[in-house]
């Protein structure tokens, strides 16, 4: 058993600024625990959660992967990025967190550098006029907004992932059923020869919730 | 945190700023020193990831002069240690950061980065 991060120090007056962890999250958890020793004997060095709200997440997968990796974390909303600090502290996690839009500011120099991204993001279709706004408020409402599909921000990251991942690299994604996963999967494996498997789904109250592992097409997950 | 090991992987993404982009320049900074433990094996396996000359460049801006300028071959310890400190114990809590060609300015607060472009501003 991976402990879960000790979130003690977050109070109710965060979680009314930013994400609290909730069943996406856990499964989340649930997953990366599941891949814990083939996620070791891949041997990463260099992490990257988009979108990581209160820290939980990173703060769990360092405490698989230990202090060698370096672990980096973008938000857009700045409290979200406050406390993903204070969860690293805590935990005994060093955590570098930039506030910045997916992948925006380690794009340039961190192409094909990447081990291991993850991204738990804003999937719950709303209006396209809901999302934009709350991404541009870059408040709390950045959390769930993701657009008609609940698609808009995910979109613009998997164009991006290719490019970012390590020849032994891997990504995470949280999506929902509603997200079209089938499209997901077929988008990613003929555009950028990624291919996506299911590691855990769950049903939670209305959502039906899956995470997606991808690697590279010519790489299986014990190489 | 702004520490130089994030700084050294940040680069301008402003819209059509793609040359001369990196390394940004610390502007008004206020530092703090704190200690991390020191992990020779977490070094060793980042130093291929890193920009030596933006790196050493930067740490003289800051007042370390400790690092060499071209990455020895020898990792000894003392400049493991050197190494550590100017990537991990330098933190840099105020200021901001400069794109050398655009001059588009970043600022720091509170140890965060704010990466942040506006609409018209992203690529
Ligand atoms: C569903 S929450 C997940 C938070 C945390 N990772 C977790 O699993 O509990 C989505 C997070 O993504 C952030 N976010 C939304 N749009 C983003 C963007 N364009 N770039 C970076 N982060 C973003 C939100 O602020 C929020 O913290
Ligand atoms: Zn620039």
């Amino acid at each position: 058993m991976i402990p879960t991060p000790n979130l003690s120090h977050l109070k109710q007056s965060d979680y009314d600024l930013i994400y609290e962890p909730a069943e996406d999250t856990f499964l989340l958890l649930d997953a990366l625990e599941v891949d814990a020793d083939n996620l070791k004997n891949s041997k990463p060095r260099v992490c990257l959660e988009v979108g990581s709200g209160s820290g939980c997440v990173t703060s769990f997968i360092a405490n698989i992967l230990g202090p060698s990796v370096l672990y980096l974390c973008t938000d857009i909303n700045p409290h979200a990025c406050q406390c993903t600090l204070r969860t690293g502290v805590q935990n005994h996690v060093d955590i570098h967190v930039v506030n910045g839009s997916l992948d925006e500011p380690f794009q340039q120099r961190l192409s094909r550098k990447i081990d291991v991204i993850i991204f738990n993001p804003p999937y719950v279709p709303t209006s396209e006029e809901e999302a934009m706004i709350a991404q541009s408020s870059r408040n709390i409402g950045g959390a769930w907004a993701g657009g008609s599909d609940g698609m808009l921000v995910t979109n613009v990251l998997l164009q991006r992932i290719e490019a970012l991942l390590s020849p032994n690299g891997r990504f995470y994604l949280v999506a929902l059923k509603q997200n079209d996963i089938p499209k997901i999967l077929q988008t990613m494996e003929q555009r950028f020869q990624l291919c996506g498997e299911i590691v855990l789904q769950r049903r939670a109250g209305r959502e039906h919730l899956f995470i997606i592992r991808f690697l590279r097409g010519n790489k299986t997950l014990n190489q | 945190m702004v520490r130089l090991i994030t700084h050294n992987l940040l680069a301008c993404h402003a819209k059509d700023c793609n040359t001369n982009n990196f390394p940004l320049e610390f502007k008004d900074v206020q530092l703090e020193i704190r200690e991390a433990d020191f992990n020779p094996d977490f070094l060793k396996g980042f130093m291929p990831k890193i920009e030596w000359k933006a790196l050493v460049d930067t740490a003289r801006q800051l007042g370390d002069t400790s690092l060499p300028l071209e990455q020895p071959e020898m990792l000894d310890d003392e400049f493991l240690k050197n190494l550590h400190h100017v990537l991990l114990e330098i933190h840099v809590e105020e200021g901001s950061m400069t794109c050398p060609n655009c001059k588009h300015v970043y600022p720091i607060s509170n140890g965060i980065p704010n990466m942040l472009l506006a609409e018209h501003e992203i690529g």
